[in-house]
């Protein structure tokens, strides 16, 4: 006869000890949260805010109708958007390129050296974003797309090269040494061993960053690297809700259009 | 009797395999490079004006000054790490219940459909573009910022934690409903505890985002490290930019690690 009667009749998921360690979790996470809620609205004007309502109305109002004759002044800025997007895409991947195969353990030539600069230089280009770049890079060389194309094209390093190095690092072992055994050297090992294997995913690395880049490019001009944004720059300057409305339906169907295109070229390729 | 055999062997072509397409595609590229490259305008004699001030931006990157705009920077910062954290609160909270009603099979189709179109609407307007709204609506400052980064947090999150919902495994859902369990109860025992450490690794990598984006945003005015970088710049201080870079580098590479290594630990 085992006597059970001082279990407790009610079955539970978690033992009292952890559910206490979770309610602790969560009060401090509330309490943080609190705490940086002070400080971040301690200079908010509630004043600004409760009115908010009444200026959306307003801009909302001043949007409608969009100004639908803005639209041919635009083609111009959205081929410029394109431009800047596809030729960042492109030096960011040939600069990308190389990074990757220094950052990938079983390609590096130097592990212990290379692969920690390669490694930041993925980091450094992953954390700044390109609308940062193009702010730098308008102030060093003057605004137009060629200060958008370089923004773009440094913020793909990173973005490509991460991607584009774990695809390294799972390469196939076995195909490597079979071409290892016939007495290839180095670059011949990469050429037919390597590169083969990595094709499909760095094409659809470097259309899916495309895509992104598109969207992008399509605000860069808010700093004066070139493309729509210079217009919708101006519009806001001005005020013109109503141009504003155009530009941005004109992005949003860009944008729409290029993730349908990286879509469907994704799926053929893989 | 000997057959002739090829001496030599060439690769064949991996992405596209027939011949007229390949080159199609080819001169198709080669005419838009074109195209596209005659298209930019370089004033080359401003660029080359600009390489000095180049030079003095990396100088300022090699010795950052911390000290004289750090009262601006400390604020920048602030305003920043506080605008993070409760805007990713804010946003996993509010994309909980979306998520949940965007996964096709816990609900019907009516709510899926609403909960995916506020998915698609927040996931395909830009943090900037927001921002622009949200500031010439609640002012400037970090009250808008805040809101950005929120309204951007719920596509994120919704969209990834209902694909999860969708690929978690249906017998345990199906053990808990053959109980009898309510359809809450059956959220809280079947789908709760196999997203739980998935949707705390998102929420990690959001917070994450979300700081990297609040150093953007706040060059329209939507507060933050990013507005005292905008001024920075356009004050030219070169020295102070260089600082403000290298402490949201250096933010950004440590909540990644010890974000990656949260995650690991919790799974």
């Amino acid at each position: 006869m085992t006597d059970l009667s001082h279990h407790s009749q009610v079955w539970t998921y978690r033992t009292p000890r952890k559910r206490l360690f979770i309610w602790l979790g969560w009060l401090a996470l509330v309490a943080l949260f609190v705490w940086c809620w002070q400080i971040m609205t301690e200079t908010t004007i509630w004043m600004f805010v409760t009115d908010a309502p009444r200026q959306a109305a307003d801009m909302g109002g001043r949007m409608l109708p969009p100004r639908w004759a803005y639209l041919p002044e635009l083609m111009q800025p959205l081929w410029d958007t394109i431009n800047i997007a596809t030729l960042g895409t492109i030096g960011g991947v040939i600069m990308a390129v190389p990074v990757a195969f220094l950052a990938a353990r079983n390609t590096s030539p130097s592990v212990t050296f290379l692969r920690p600069v390669a490694l930041f230089i993925i980091v450094a280009s992953r954390s700044i974003n390109s609308l940062i770049w193009a702010l730098l890079l308008v102030a060093i060389i003057g605004p137009g797309l060629l200060a958008g194309i370089i923004a773009i094209a440094l913020r793909s390093i990173g973005f490509v090269g991460k991607l584009l190095y774990e695809a390294i690092e799972e390469t196939d072992k076995r195909q490597i040494e079979a071409i290892t055994a016939t007495g290839a050297s180095q670059a011949q090992i990469l050429s037919y061993g390597i590169v083969p294997q990595i094709m499909p995913a760095f094409w659809g690395i470097s259309v899916f960053r495309w895509d992104i880049n598109i969207r992008e490019s399509a605000i860069l001009g808010l700093v004066g690297a070139g493309g729509i944004g210079l217009k919708l720059n101006a519009s806001l300057a001005v005020l013109a809700w109503n141009q504003v409305a155009v530009i941005l339906l004109l992005i949003l169907g860009t944008v729409i259009v290029s993730e349908w295109v990286s879509a469907k070229v994704r799926h053929a390729i893989i | 009797m000997s057959t002739a055999y090829p001496d030599t062997w060439h690769r064949p072509p991996q992405i596209i395999p027939n011949r007229r397409w390949r080159i199609a595609i080819q001169t198709g590229i080669v005419i838009y490079l074109i195209l596209a490259i005659s298209t930019i305008e370089v004033n080359w004699s401003r660029v080359y004006e600009g390489l000095e001030r180049g030079q003095r931006f990396v100088m300022g990157f090699l010795q950052p000054d911390f000290t004289s705009r750090w009262k601006d920077i400390s604020q920048g910062l602030i305003e920043s790490l506080t605008m993070t954290l409760t805007s990713t609160v804010v946003g996993v909270a509010i994309s909980v219940p979306i998520g949940i009603g965007a996964a096709r099979n816990l609900v019907p189709r009516p709510v899926y459909m609403i909960c995916r179109s506020i998915i698609a609407v927040s996931r395909s307007l830009q943090e900037i573009i927001v921002a622009i709204f949200l500031v010439a609506m609640f002012g400037f400052g970090p009250f808008a910022g805040f809101l950005t980064l929120s309204f951007a947090t719920i596509g994120f999150i919704a969209k990834l934690l209902a694909d999860d919902i969708e690929e978690i495994d249906a017998t345990q859902a199906e053990a808990i409903r053959a109980t009898g369990a309510s359809w809450l109860q059956l959220v809280d025992y079947a789908v709760k505890p196999q997203i739980m450490p998935r949707l705390i690794g998102l929420s990690l990598y959001r917070l994450d985002i979300n700081f990297r984006e609040s150093a953007v945003i706040g060059i329209v005015g939507a507060g933050g490290i990013g507005a005292t970088l905008n001024t920075a710049i356009d004050r030219y201080e070169y020295d102070s930019a260089g600082a403000i870079l290298l402490i949201v580098i250096v933010i950004v590479m440590v909540a990644e690690y010890s974000s990656s290594y949260l995650r690991k630990f919790l799974q």
